[in-house]
């Protein structure tokens, strides 16, 4: 089921003063494939992304993305920018960031910003209004409409992003991240909000990416129904380090899993 | 309305009269000193007048408006409509010791009448009726912009269009065609530029320049100004763009005050304070407006076979100004609705946000920060082209600030919104000569009522770029 | 070296001066986040008040000129304080909680109005005043040149010291200190723990515009000429004192106002005066690009 390995990390920490908020931390996500980083709060996950996304550059630790046999992006030496348009990471927020005051169908146009600005030409081509940068308009909003119906907010495409319900605030931004047409997704807590038919919606929502676009997705959750029903690999980290990979069956019951959850003396399952 | 729970003890006369009354002695404090005591220089050194009337009549207005308006607060509306008018009335007959007064009185009253009516409004309106603007204003903006262009290009041939007023009218364009510029830059862009008039500067002092150096004509001159101007965008603004809001302001407010002293300084270039004089103005495609031009060249009124009229020159510079904003509209409009334009608002609503989507924000805001520095610069010529003579007075701060008024009181981001703030900032003090002493005044008391009235600007509306399509039918 | 040191003493006074006006800045920006545009306004104002008050105290003679001082530094500060409390409660606090930019609007609106206020209610021209403290201390005596230390400079230097002691204690010892510092925070958890917000941030402007009247009543005392314009250029340059210190810290706002004044009379000393402005605003520019929170000023983290 799952394809080529996408994206290595290989010992990375990150250090802020004294505190050391990742610790030689190794793991790796594939094609096609839901990767979850879970653990207590406070155990390093945003920022691994935040390494991965370019926001730090990380103390130690070298980030490699491969997309199908290419040579691979080496993501700790880029700026932020870079990393999401040349090497195709895009990713959404714990707290979510939109563009409130724009449009639904503006914050999809935006995130297609490199290939409308190339058709663009300077925007010259753009101000002229040649065919080419009309049929590149055309095919974007196409793209963002194909991503409206999935998400199911085609009717409000025209409506301010920032005064969308809660979680279609939370799906919008998801169908944004798509649009940029990236090769590997990292969701920062996708389910923080939702209820319990909505992260139903959730579910089926990632899964149906993992299976059209078949590119990686990178996961950080706290809730136990997505983590567990979905990813194919889980990366469980304490204190900025792994404690244990694995598939989900092997996580329930791993013992280190169970003890960084809930303390020493439980041995009850984690909360599912 | 908010009566409280205590008014209902005390009636409510009393407890109005009695905020009233707080409210007076601030205002006696307020202006006791500043007012009742005038530091006169003598020859034996400082001496004090006194103009206690001034104060008495000021703290009594105060009084007055305060108590209108807590009554109003305690729902006596139709008392307090009439009161209004009256106060208003009565002020353009009773003689003041100053026209400023006068000017208070009346406008104050007409101020409490004006909220006691629209108390009487309000409820009367509907919530339907309220929201129909923001469904109106689809049609309306397009409607309103025509009929502003048409009126503008029909203004010369008005029968009480004379020559102050199209040279006023010049001059608003002029501040129109700044305010889309800087529109660009804080209301697309969000970038707060408080130092904006260096462009304006950079423009009209290239013109004057090139003129009197090389003698180039103000078609030449033009193109170069705007390219200036840009040139020094993009060279003002790499270093300061990482700045985050507030410290972008103060160091472009900065950079602003430093051209001028520059200019004040550099002698030997720019004649300083002396400012240069002689600017040409713009030739009808090369053919001049002078009554007797000279040798070899025909001038405008003898190619049209027109009798020679100074106005020619007048109404043509209008024009020429006119062209010009209109073109920048047509160019922001369009650039608005595309990448880089939608790339400049999503910069201003979330900047990590646009990074993560593979934005590059120093590009995106260095665009937005030299085009809008090209409009500046192409504005800057026309005013040397107007003026004939420009000196570093006309580009101090003020300027800065009364082209960010315009843009932020008629509404970030909205065109017509800046055609309406240029109308009421530059063109109505113009027009109200008489009051020159008070004009600044009003001006600043203006921008404060009108920002607390509104907030977010005269015409907040903000339309989508791009509206989704229906649906097409996919073929088979 | 003597004139080096002439230098120091002329720019620490000025920076004394710039200090105080910056120390307002900073404190409304800490607490509201906003540039208080008519600051520098406000020190012109109680520059004003204080000429006004030695134009009626003058003839009256008597009481020494201790007494006189201290009963114009009160008025100047007591008046003072009350145009602060006016302008926010005015053009600020109705736009509380509105886009930035309107407050910003607001603020160069009011500072406009009251430019052409003290113009039109004291004149436009310049007023200048005999000298109330005259004479000096010699501290050292060159071949060419002798550097001296005015009294007005010392009273300059004592008073800001005294102030920024005063004040320090207030911010850190005080329940309103410690209600300002819990707005700077956060106002909507510090109104739900009882504090007055209104209350403190209308407390905050007016402190800030009572040190604003002091640095007012000094540079009477120091030039002895003033104009309805001071307040505008002295009110950026504070303003860059306290970026130059970083925003919202009250020491780096100190900092900020002797390095400016330290900037400016060396400049001014060793190069030219018509660029004195120039040098300070560069120098501003050049700190904000490699440390853009200012001298003193906590770094800005960005939160994901």
């Amino acid at each position: 089921m799952t394809g080529a390995p996408l994206l290595h990390v290989e010992h990375l920490t990150m250090r802020f003063g004294g505190l050391v908020a990742v610790d030689n931390l190794s793991f790796e996500a594939r094609e096609a494939a839901i990767t979850a980083v879970i653990g207590p709060n406070g155990a390093g996950k945003t920022t691994v992304f935040n390494c991965l996304t370019g926001f730090y550059p990380p103390t130690v630790g070298r980030l490699t993305l491969t997309r199908g046999g290419e040579a691979g992006f080496q993501l700790e030496r880029m700026e932020g920018h870079r990393i999401a348009r040349e090497a195709g990471i895009a990713r959404t927020f714990q707290n979510i960031r939109l563009f409130p005051q724009m449009s639904v169908l503006e914050n999809l146009m935006v995130a297609q910003h490199a290939e409308l600005m190339r058709a663009s030409v300077f925007s010259v081509a753009g101000l002229l209004g040649l065919p080419g940068y009309r049929a590149a308009a055309r095919g974007a909003i196409d793209r963002a409409r194909l991503w409206l119906d999935r998400i199911g907010l085609t009717e409000r495409a025209d409506d301010d992003a920032g005064n969308l319900p809660y979680g279609d605030q939370r799906r919008l931004e998801i169908a944004r991240a798509m649009c940029a047409r990236p090769a590997l997704l990292c969701l920062d807590e996708p389910a923080a909000g939702l209820n319990a038919r909505e992260t139903a919606g959730l579910n089926a929502l990632l899964l149906e990416i993992r299976e059209t676009e078949r590119i990686g997705i990178l996961l950080i959750e706290h809730d136990m129904s997505v983590v567990m029903g979905i990813s194919d690999h889980i990366v469980v980290l304490d204190y900025g380090r792994k404690i244990a990979e694995g598939k989900p069956a092997a996580m329930r019951d791993n013992p280190d899993v169970i003890r960084a959850y809930l303390g020493q003396e439980h041995g009850e399952a984690p909360p599912c | 309305m908010t009566t409280a729970a205590t008014d209902r003890e005390t009636p409510p006369f009393a407890a109005a009269a009695r905020e009233a009354a707080l409210t007076a002695a601030v205002a006696l404090a307020l202006t006791g000193p500043m007012i009742g005591l005038h530091a006169a220089s003598q020859a034996t050194g400082l001496v004090i007048e006194t103009r206690w009337p001034e104060v008495a009549i000021a703290v009594a207005l105060v009084f007055l408006g305060r108590f209108l308006l807590a009554l109003l607060g305690r729902a006596f509306v139709w008392p307090v409509l009439a009161a209004g008018l009256a106060v208003a009335g009565g002020g353009l007959f009773v003689p003041f010791p100053n026209a400023l007064l006068k000017a208070v009185c009346v406008a104050g009253g007409l101020i409490v009448a004006l909220r006691a009516a629209l108390m009487l409004v309000r409820p009367r309106m509907t919530a339907a009726a309220r929201a129909k603007p923001a469904l109106a204003a689809r049609w309306v903006a397009p409607a309103a912009g025509a009929a502003m262009t048409a009126f503008a290009l029909l203004l010369p041939v008005m029968p009480f269009a004379d020559r102050q007023l199209l040279d006023l009218a010049t001059l608003v364009v002029i501040y129109i065609l700044l305010g889309w510029g800087l529109n660009i830059v804080v209301g697309l862009a969000g970038l707060l530029d408080l130092g904006y008039v260096a462009f304006y500067a950079v423009g009209a002092y290239s013109f004057a320049l090139l003129a009197q150096y090389f003698a180039f004509s103000f078609w030449e001159a033009l193109p170069l100004a705007g390219l200036f101007a840009a040139m020094f965008g993009v060279l003002l603004g790499f270093p300061v763009l990482r700045l985050r809001g507030d410290y972008l302001a103060i160091v472009t407010l900065g950079f602003g005050e430093m051209i001028r002293i520059v200019l004040t300084n550099w002698v030997a270039l720019t004649r300083g304070p002396n400012g240069i004089s002689g600017i040409p103005k713009p030739s009808f495609f090369g053919a001049p407006f002078a009554r007797s031009p000279p040798e070899g060249t025909e001038a405008f009124h003898q190619i049209f076979d027109l009798a020679f009229s100074p106005m020619h020159r007048v109404i043509f510079l209008y024009y020429v100004a006119l062209t010009l904003a209109l073109l920048a509209n047509v160019f922001i409009l369009r650039i608005r609705t595309l990448p880089i334009g939608r790339a400049w608002e999503a910069l201003r609503e979330d900047e990590i946000a646009c990074r993560a989507l593979g934005l590059n924000p120093t590009s995106i805001k260095l665009s937005a920060f030299s085009l809008g520095a090209m409009f500046g610069g192409i504005a800057g010529c026309v005013f040397a082209a107007r003026q004939s003579f420009i000196s570093p007075e006309s580009f101090s701060f003020i300027e800065s600030a009364i082209i960010l008024a315009i843009v932020v009181l008629g509404g970030m981001g909205s065109q017509i919104g800046v055609v309406c703030a240029a109308v009421l900032l530059i063109g109505l003090p113009e027009w109200f000569r008489e009051l020159q002493d008070y004009r600044m005044l009003a001006f600043g008391g203006l921008m404060v009522m009108i920002m607390v009235w509104r907030p977010r600007g005269l015409l907040s509306h903000r339309d989508p770029t791009v509206r989704l399509p229906a649906a097409r039918e996919t073929p088979p | 070296m003597e004139y080096f040191l002439q230098q120091l003493i002329n720019g620490l006074t000025l920076g004394a001066i710039y200090g105080l006006i910056a120390i307002g800045y900073t404190m409304v920006y800490g607490i509201v986040g906003m540039i208080n545009f008519a600051h520098g306004e406000i020190y012109m104002i109680g520059a004003f008040i204080a000429v006004i008050a030695f134009a009626i105290l003058g003839p009256l003679g008597g009481g020494g000129v201790v007494v006189a001082l201290l009963v114009v530094l009160l008025v100047s500060m007591l008046l003072t304080a009350v145009y602060g409390w006016t302008l926010e409660r005015l053009a600020y606090r109705p736009l509380r909680g509105s886009p930035r930019l309107a407050a910003l609007i607001s603020a160069i609106g009011m500072s406009i109005f009251l430019q052409n206020y003290v113009q039109l209610a004291q004149g436009a021209r310049t007023k200048a005043m005999q000298p109330v403290i005259t004479g000096g201390i010699e501290v050292m005596k060159g071949e060419t040149f002798t550097v001296t230390l005015s009294y007005v400079q010392i009273m300059i230097m004592v008073l800001t010291l005294a102030l920024m002691a005063g004040f320090w204690t207030v911010i850190a010892r005080t329940p309103l200190g410690r209600a300002q510092r819990a707005c700077e925070q956060d106002r909507a958890m510090a109104a739900l723990l009882g504090v007055d917000v209104d209350r403190t941030i209308s407390l905050t402007f007016v402190i800030g515009a009572a040190l604003a009247a002091v640095a007012g009543t000094m540079v009477v005392l120091y030039y002895g000429v003033i104009d309805f314009f001071i307040g505008f250029l002295a009110g950026i340059k504070a303003f860059t004192a306290a970026v130059l210190g970083g925003i919202g810290s009250i020491p780096g706002a100190m900092l900020g106002g002797l390095l400016i004044g330290l900037i400016e009379a060396f400049w001014s000393g060793y190069f030219s005066i018509e660029y004195k402005d120039v040098a300070a605003f560069s120098i501003l520019v050049l700190v904000l690009i490699f440390r853009p929170s200012g001298l003193l000023g906590r770094p800005e983290v960005e939160k994901v």
